[in-house]
């Protein structure tokens, strides 16, 4: 039980990555970013990718804010009137401008999903991290993992084209991430919803063939051994979500198939009329929607595991509760999808045992912050900005969580179902919870990546603003839920104008804070001082830290081998 | 202070209500004609200038109280008026928000605890510490304890919540893009419901994006049994005072249901995405004495249960409260329920 983790000293090819030097031959700029079989360059393709999706989902969700800074209708028909004139279409009536609005909230959820977090988290820091925490060349299967990563860009370039054509009631798909039939069926004519299932199509076999190569490399490749139970916990946590993923994924291309058979070949899956059900599309969307929640944050809690033990200099408190724990989770996500149906008229014992097998949850959740804790305890903590982000991912995470404990009560949830309380909770652990731990990770692996070290006092400017900015942004939605302010809504009764004002404001110094991302990133890019090998000292025990920033295009040619 | 304007804001509504009204079980079965019994001033006002024609002349709608059944920008849930709403506030204030906030607060302390005691500085030797079955056995069994404190409230409400008390009114509500329709079939009403342009909800000093044209009135005290379905899309109909929230799904009859006391309206909207004028498409429900509500009905052209619509203006008795005895000129509480039962989805077999 004393030698779980995988540390520094248990490292024979730790030393002298000069000798790979030859590996490190790179091929040219098309055949090097265009055809890339290297499991590093992909990740960074990815990562790439990601940033460049959050910027447009991240402005969207300014566009939104803009509009809901005050009460009534402001600019969305405006808007509509542009994206109209661009098409060469006559000015936007108020209702295409409202449908309008459904498309952004719509594009904004699918983006931030399946174009932000997932690429960033599994696709990015996944393919860099996983092969060489693990000890081993490249990924399973090279070749897949480029093909996993040119139909992302296909796919986004559909979803951004869904908003240019008709989906019903104007240009855009005006469904929602959920694309609950019968709104996105018989409501939605036009070929905007077709595209987005098309495009949903294809990052989920982006994301089953990434889960297979993932699977498949994380059980063979490891190095001499780093058996499983020795195994970084990020390792661990991409093992979970691409089994969830490869579990998951197939539903939601079964329900979105049966949506587009009902849209253009005349099925009736989910038309009550036609003696279909409506309410089969939900339990199948949320069969994976739910997993998808985890898929979203699993990797964070690895990622927070490792920065959390480096900055602490302590190897992570409870290893294995913490893998288990992951494993638990990823489990107990397949069983719980209902409780995100709770008014669509389940029956009592659906509902209570739905209520019940999601407080559940909370268990292995709360073993994980309290190992966080624990690792942190008797540790002597250095605050880089990793760390930062880390300790604001537990914090955040945690107030996400408490309020997922209240709403997993299906008599409670009755009222705060599609209120802004919900939107509060997300947000919490995915605005402030996922993405802050892929800030933690960036920092962290940052100069790894590189080469460069990022900037310091504007990474920790970065922390505090965004932090305060997205507080201020995200809490106050849960006065709006509480008192019934329903999700999805350009305008509102006006006595949720204030505090819908205030939440406009801290998106507005939550942007701020990503000036200084941005800027500290070219920064380090173009001025940054240059990345040692560890930059974190003797906390920092995992295989990365044993090669050189960045690595050799191709690492550990000769296996590691750990004790 | 907030809850002290309130206070004074509910005293003022019911200072517009008769005390039956208040105190149901006091409300008489076999209550005189409608005529006889107005509601308030407003309402009996409206009721004489009928004159003979005082059955058919609706009641004078009630204004809509400023903190009660309409949002008003607080920190937390609304004022419950229901029955279920007042256990479900309870179980959220007093159960779930302190322990949310305790667990919230514990971890901010342990985290702020941490950050001080064992930064570098305070703490240059890191311990190796890695293992403590005992503490990793208490924090996986306290929070299954903490949980089962939780789940006992949480499943009786959700037992309350759809074991309803028989019903005294059925209204079956349907939705569409982007309206309210409700049908009261044992009293032969039916009202559409739309929602009121910004200028016309002024001039009726109902709030903005809430108010609507036509409501839907029930009498106060009365268990009301709310059928839902939809005519296009999945609407979902909710009023956040009532703690009441049911989808409306094409081809599916949805059941909730509501027993408030305390007459006033009580705003709501639809919570499931349905369309561009998703955000348009609120609800009123106007909860009146049970004369008043006779009163209504009349107006609408309909009848109480289980009378003939001929009979309607001869003796427009109010619907029962649920605790007084039907009285041989109302219907028998079973008559509802025989019209809706076999209608109500796959929720009647918990019953």
């Amino acid at each position: 039980m004393t030698d779980t983790t995988a540390n520094e000293v248990h490292f024979e090819a730790a030393h002298g990555h000069e000798a790979h030097h030859d590996a490190d031959h790179k091929p040219g700029f098309f055949t090097r970013w265009f055809m890339s079989t290297n499991h590093k360059d992909i990740g960074t393709l990815y990562l790439v990718f990601a940033i460049f999706a959050g910027i447009i989902g991240g402005s969207i969700s300014g566009l939104m804010r803009w509009e809901l800074a005050e009460p009534g209708l402001q600019h969305v028909q405006h808007w509509a009137t542009l994206m109209n004139h661009f098409m060469g279409l006559p000015d936007a009536t108020v209702d295409e401008g409202r449908n309008l609005w459904n498309a952004l909230v719509s594009a904004h959820g699918l983006i931030m999903i399946f174009f932000l977090v997932m690429p960033a988290m599994i696709g990015g820091f996944g393919n860099w991290f996983v092969p060489i925490l693990i000890g081993a060349p490249d990924m399973a299967f090279p070749r897949m993992n480029n093909i996993s990563f040119w139909l992302l860009p296909a796919s986004f370039v559909l979803l951004i084209g869904s908003m240019f054509v008709q989906g019903g009631y104007g240009l855009g798909a005006g469904t929602g991430w959920t694309l609950y039939a019968p709104l996105s069926t018989s409501s939605s004519h036009g070929p905007a919803v077709d595209m987005v299932i098309f495009s949903m199509h294809i990052a989920g076999a982006s994301s089953i063939l990434g889960a297979i190569n993932f699977i498949t490399t994380i059980f063979n490749m490891r190095a001499p051994g780093m058996t499983l139970h020795k195994m970084p916990l990020f390792a661990w946590s991409i093992l979970v979500t691409a089994f969830l993923l490869l579990l998951s994924l197939p539903v939601l291309a079964g329900a979105i198939t049966m949506l587009l058979t009902d849209r253009n070949f005349g099925t009736h899956f989910f038309d009550a009329a036609g003696g279909g059900d409506p309410i089969l599309y939900q339990h199948l969307f949320w069969f994976f929607g739910h997993p998808e929640v985890y898929i979203m944050i699993l990797p964070g809690f690895g990622m927070v595991s490792q920065v959390v033990a480096t900055f602490s200099k302590k190897p992570v408190f409870g290893y294995l509760g913490m893998a288990y724990a992951m494993v638990a989770i990823g489990f107990i996500g397949f069983i719980v999808w209902a409780h995100h149906m709770f008014t669509v008229g389940l029956d009592v014992n659906t509902k209570m045992y739905f209520t019940a097998a999601t407080m559940v949850i909370a268990v292995p959740t709360g073993i994980k912050v309290f190992s966080w804790i624990a690792t942190m305890w008797g540790g002597s903590l250095t605050f880089s900005v990793p760390m930062l982000w880390a300790l604001g991912f537990i914090f955040m995470f945690t107030i996400g969580g408490v309020t997922g404990v209240v709403l997993a009560n299906g008599g409670l949830d009755v009222a705060f179902q599609d209120t802004y309380y919900v939107v509060a909770h997300f947000h919490y652990v995915l605005s402030l919870g996922a993405v802050f731990s892929l800030f933690a990770g960036f920092y962290y692996w940052f100069g790894k990546m590189t080469g460069k070290m990022y900037n310091e006092w504007l990474g920790r400017l970065h922390f505090w603003v965004f932090f305060i900015g997205v507080n201020i942004l995200f809490f106050p939605m849960h006065f709006l839920g509480a008192d019934g302010m329903q999700r999805r809504v350009p305008d509102y009764a006006d006595a949720y104008g204030a505090w819908n004002h205030i939440a406009s404001i801290g998106y507005v110094i939550m942007a701020i804070g990503m000036v200084f991302f941005f800027v500290n990133v070219i920064w380090s890019l173009i001025a940054g001082r240059k990345a040692p090998d560890n930059p974190w000292g003797e906390g920092a025990t995992t295989l990365e830290w044993t090669l050189s920033s960045p690595p050799p295009y191709h690492q550990f040619e000769t296996l590691p081998k750990v004790h | 202070m907030k809850t002290l304007i309130k206070f004074v804001a509910i005293a003022a509504a019911f200072g517009l209500a008769p005390v039956s009204a208040i105190a149901q079980e006091a409300a008489p079965a076999a209550a005189p004609a409608a005529a006889a019994a107005p509601a308030g001033n407003a309402a009996a006002a409206a009721t004489d200038a009928a004159g003979d024609a005082a059955a058919t002349a609706a009641p004078a709608p009630l204004a809509p109280t400023p903190g009660l059944g309409q949002p008003d920008g607080r920190l937390g849930i609304p004022d419950q008026v229901s029955t279920i709403g007042h256990e479900a506030a309870w179980l959220n204030d007093y159960v779930l928000l302190p322990v949310a906030v305790g667990i919230s607060m514990l971890v901010m302390a342990l985290l702020l605890w941490v950050v001080v005691r064992y930064r570098r500085r305070a703490n240059p030797t890191p311990s190796r510490t890695s293992h403590n079955t005992v503490l990793e056995v208490i924090w996986t069994l306290v929070p299954v304890l903490i949980l089962v404190v939780i789940a006992i409230p949480s499943i009786r409400l959700l037992a309350r919540q759809y074991s309803p008390p028989d019903a005294d009114l059925t209204v079956k509500v349907i939705g569409n893009q982007w309206f309210w329709e409700y049908e009261y079939p044992d009293n032969g009403v039916h009202v559409v419901s739309n929602m009121l342009e910004p200028e016309q909800a002024a001039e009726r000093g109902e709030p903005r994006q809430l108010g609507v044209d036509n409501r839907m009135v029930v009498p106060a005290g009365a268990v009301v049994k709310v059928i839902v379905t939809s005519n296009d899309v999945i609407h979902s109909w909710g009023v956040p005072a009532f703690w009441v929230k049911i989808d409306a799904v094409p081809g599916r009859l949805n059941e909730t249901w509501f027993k408030v006391d305390r007459p006033g309206v009580y705003y709501g909207v639809c919570y499931e995405l349905c369309g561009p004028r998703h955000g348009y498409m609120p609800i009123a429900v106007e909860v009146v004495p049970p004369a008043q509500f006779a009163q209504w009905v009349a107006s609408q052209g309909g009848h109480l249960a289980g009378q003939a619509p001929a009979e309607a203006s001869a003796s427009a008795a109010p619907s029962n409260s649920a605790e007084s005895n039907p009285a041989a000129t109302t219907a028998p509480d079973n008559v509802v329920e025989a019209a809706a039962e076999p209608a109500t989805s796959n929720q009647g077999a918990t019953r």
